[in-house]
C-alpha cells in the first residue's frame, strides 16, 4: 500500500510532525547553523565574537600544521577500519553459520562490550597497557622463555627485558580505537552475511574452488554493501574520535577532535574551532557522498 | 545423527573449524580480558593498582562514600531515563511520520533527522556548547532541572537511532491490519495504541536500550554541554582517570559494568535475544 499524501488526513500528519520537526529545527538545525555562522567570525575582545563572513579561519586551518593534523586523523581512521575489518570479518563469518544455539549468544557477546561505556573500556585497556600492565608483563615473560630458549640451544642469552612503552603514542590510539570500534564493525558485516544466498557458497565449493577462494571470489562480492556500511560505521567515528587520543595517545597522537576540543576549551578561539569542526562535518559528507555514489553503480547480473 | 557421537564439520560449518574457533576464542578474550582485569582489580588491596595485594571491598566503600560520584551516577542514570523516555515518543512518532506520509520535502527532512548520528560528537557538543551559550541558558537552577540541558542534547543524538529500529520494524507492518481495525469502528488513535504500538513493541525495547546506553555512555558532548556545576558519571570518572588511576575508579566502573549487563539481561527476559539481536 502506498504512503498516504499528508494533506488527506491533516490533523495526525501535523501530530506525528509537530514535535519531530520542533525538535530538529531548535535544538539541532539552530545550534548547527550557529557554528556555521561562527565559522565566518572573528574574536573582538575576550568574550565578543562579531560575525564579519571572513575565510580567515578557514584559511588558518590549511595551514601545514593542520593539515597534517587532518591527514594523520584520516590515516590512523583509515588503519583502524582496515584492522577492524580483518579481525572482525571472520567473527561476522562464524556469527553467521554458527548454530541456532550459539547463535544469539555470540552476538550478544560482540554487542555487549558495545554497550558499556566507552570511558570504562578506555580506562580498562590503559590499565592493562601501562608500563606495569598485565600486556607488558606477558610480553616480558614471553622475551624471558626466548632467552631461556636460546640458552638451551647453547646461544648467548638476549639482554634483559625492558618494559616497552605500550601507552601514551600513536600504537596506543589504533590499538585502543581497534578495541572500541570492533563491534561495530562485526554487527553490519553479520547482517550482511545472513542475508546472503547459502546455495552460491555450496556450489561455488562443489565446484571445486577452496574455501579462501569462495570467500573472495563470492562471499566478499555478495556481502559488499554490508562491508562498506561496516566501513562507514567504523571510519565515520573513528574519525571524529576525541577520548581515546586523549587519554592514550601522547604528545603526537593528536586528532582533529582533540585540536577542536583545545579552541573551545583552552585557546578560546571559538571561530577557528567552528570552521574546523564544519571542515569535518564536510569530511564526513565526502565519505558518506562517495558511498552513495558507489551504490547507484548498477549491478551486473 | 544419533548414532554418531559428534558429527563430520560440514563445508559451511565454518563456526565449527579449529581455526575460526580460535579467531572467534582471540577476539572474545581481546574484548573482555581488559574488563575481566579492570573488575578483579577493583577488590586489590593496594593503591598503585598493579600487583595483587589480596582482597578488599574497601574500594566500593570509598567510591560509595564519595558523595561526588554518587551524585555524578544519580545525574547520568536521571538524564538517561528522561532522554530515553523523550526519544522514544520522538522517535516513534518521526518514524510514523515518515514511514506513513508522503509530503513535500520529504527526502529533505528524512536526511536531516538521520543526521545526528552522522555528525561527529565533537562538532554536536560544540554545536550545543555555543547554543545554550547564545541563548544565555540558565545553569544555576535545582536539581533536576539542571540537566535539562544536557538531557535535551542527549535527546538529540538518541532520537535518530529510535526513528531508525523502528521504522525498519514498521516496513514490516501489515496495513491491511490498521484497515482492518478502522473498518471495526477504531479511532486513529486506538489504531496507533492497539495496532501500532504492539507490532513495533521489540523495536521500541531495542531503541530504549539503545538510547538508555548512549546517554549513558556519552562523555564529548556532555563534556561541552554540561555547566560549572552539574557533573555526569563519565565526566566524573574522565576526571578521575586523568589525575590519578585508583581502584576508586575501577570499583566504580565495576558498578556500572554490572548495572549494564543487568540491563542488558532485563531487555533479554523482555524480549529475547534472538529480536534484540535482529533489530541491531
Amino acid at each position: 500500500m502506498a504512503e498516504q499524501d499528508w494533506k488527506t488526513n491533516k490533523r495526525t500528519f501535523a501530530a506525528v510532525s509537530i514535535p519531530t520537526l520542533f525538535w530538529v529545527i531548535v535544538f539541532f538545525l539552530v545550534p548547527m547553523a550557529m557554528v556555521w555562522l561562527y565559522s565566518f567570525g572573528e574574536n573582538r575582545g575576550l568574550t565578543e565574537i562579531a560575525i564579519s563572513g571572513t575565510l580567515e579561519n578557514y584559511k588558518r586551518a590549511t595551514e601545514w600544521l593542520y593539515l597534517t593534523i587532518f591527514g594523520k586523523s584520516f590515516a590512523v581512521a583509515a588503519l583502524v577500519t582496515l584492522i577492524c575489518l580483518i579481525v572482525g570479518f571472520p567473527v561476522a563469518m562464524a556469527i553467521t553459520f554458527a548454530s541456532e544455539k550459539w547463535r544469539p549468544w555470540l552476538l550478544l557477546g560482540i554487542m555487549l562490550p558495545f554497550w558499556t561505556n566507552l570511558l570504562i573500556r578506555t580506562y580498562a585497556l590503559m590499565m592493562l597497557l601501562g608500563t606495569q600492565g598485565y600486556a607488558n608483563k606477558s610480553l616480558g615473560a614471553l622475551w624471558e622463555g626466548a632467552s631461556w630458549l636460546k640458552t638451551l640451544v647453547g646461544l648467548q642469552p638476549l639482554p634483559t627485558w625492558e618494559p616497552v612503552q605500550l601507552l601514551f603514542n600513536n600504537f596506543a590510539v589504533v590499538f585502543g580505537l581497534v578495541y572500541v570500534h570492533l563491534p561495530f564493525m562485526v554487527l553490519p558485516l553479520y547482517a550482511a552475511l545472513d542475508r546472503l544466498d547459502r546455495s552460491l557458497i555450496e556450489a561455488s565449493l562443489d565446484l571445486g574452488a577452496g574455501h579462501f577462494r569462495t570467500i573472495m571470489r563470492i562471499v566478499v562480492p555478495l556481502a559488499a554493501p554490508g562491508i562498506i556500511a561496516g566501513v562507514m560505521i567504523t571510519l565515520i567515528p573513528a574519525l571524529g574520535a576525541y577520548l581515546t587520543p586523549d587519554l592514550m595517545g601522547g604528545t603526537d597522537s593528536q586528532m582533529i577532535a582533540n585540536v577542536i576540543e583545545r579552541q573551545f576549551k583552552k585557546a578560546n578561539d571559538w571561530p577557528f574551532g567552528a570552521a574546523l569542526s564544519f571542515l569535518l562535518i564536510y569530511a564526513m559528507f565526502i565519505l558518506i557522498a562517495l558511498q552513495s555514489m558507489r551504490r547507484k553503480v548498477p549491478e551486473i547480473h | 545423527m544419533a548414532l554418531f557421537a559428534r558429527t563430520p564439520v560440514a563445508p559451511l560449518e565454518y563456526s565449527r573449524t579449529l581455526w575460526m574457533r580460535l579467531w572467534v576464542g582471540a577476539v572474545m578474550i581481546f574484548l573482555y580480558a581488559p574488563l575481566i582485569v579492570l573488575m578483579i582489580f577493583s577488590f586489590n588491596d593496594s593503591k598503585r593498582n598493579v600487583v595483587w595485594r589480596g582482597f578488599t571491598t574497601k574500594y566500593y566503600e570509598k567510591a560509595l562514600g564519595n558523595d561526588e560520584l554518587i551524585e555524578a551516577l544519580l545525574n547520568s542514570l536521571t538524564i538517561a531515563g528522561l532522554a530515553t523516555i523523550v526519544s522514544l515518543a520522538l522517535g516513534s512518532v518521526a518514524a510514523v511520520m515518515l514511514w506513513r506520509f508522503r509530503f513535500p520535502l520529504k527526502g529533505a527532512i528524512d536526511g536531516t533527522i538521520s543526521l545526528p548520528i552522522i555528525v561527529p560528537e565533537i562538532c554536536l557538543g560544540v554545536a550545543f556548547l555555543m547554543f545554550f551559550s547564545m541563548v544565555s541558558w540558565p545553569t544555576d537552577l535545582v536539581w533536576p532541572f539542571n540537566l535539562a540541558a544536557i538531557t535535551i542534547a542527549h535527546i538529540t543524538f538518541c532520537f535518530p537511532f529510535v526513528t531508525m529500529v523502528v521504522r525498519s520494524r514498521l516496513a514490516t507492518f501489515n496495513r491491511e491490519q490498521e484497515e482492518a481495525a478502522k473498518d471495526l469502528g477504531a479511532s486513529e488513535w486506538q489504531v496507533f495504541r492497539d495496532v501500532l504500538i504492539p507490532h513495533i513493541k521489540p523495536a521500541l525495547v531495542a531503541g530504549a536500550l539503545l538510547s538508555f546506553t548512549l546517554s549513558l555512555d556519552d562523555f564529548v558532548i556532555t563534556y561541552f554541554t554540561s555547566g560549572p556545576d552539574t557533573i555526569t558519571f563519565p565526566v566524573k570518572v574522565y576526571s578521575m582517570v586523568r589525575f590519578s588511576v585508583t581502584p576508586e575508579v575501577n570499583a566504580a566502573s565495576t558498578l556500572l559494568i554490572i548495572l549494564t549487563v543487568a540491563l542488558t539481561f532485563v531487555a533479554l527476559k523482555a524480549q529475547g535475544v534472538k529480536a534484540i539481536a535482529e533489530t541491531h
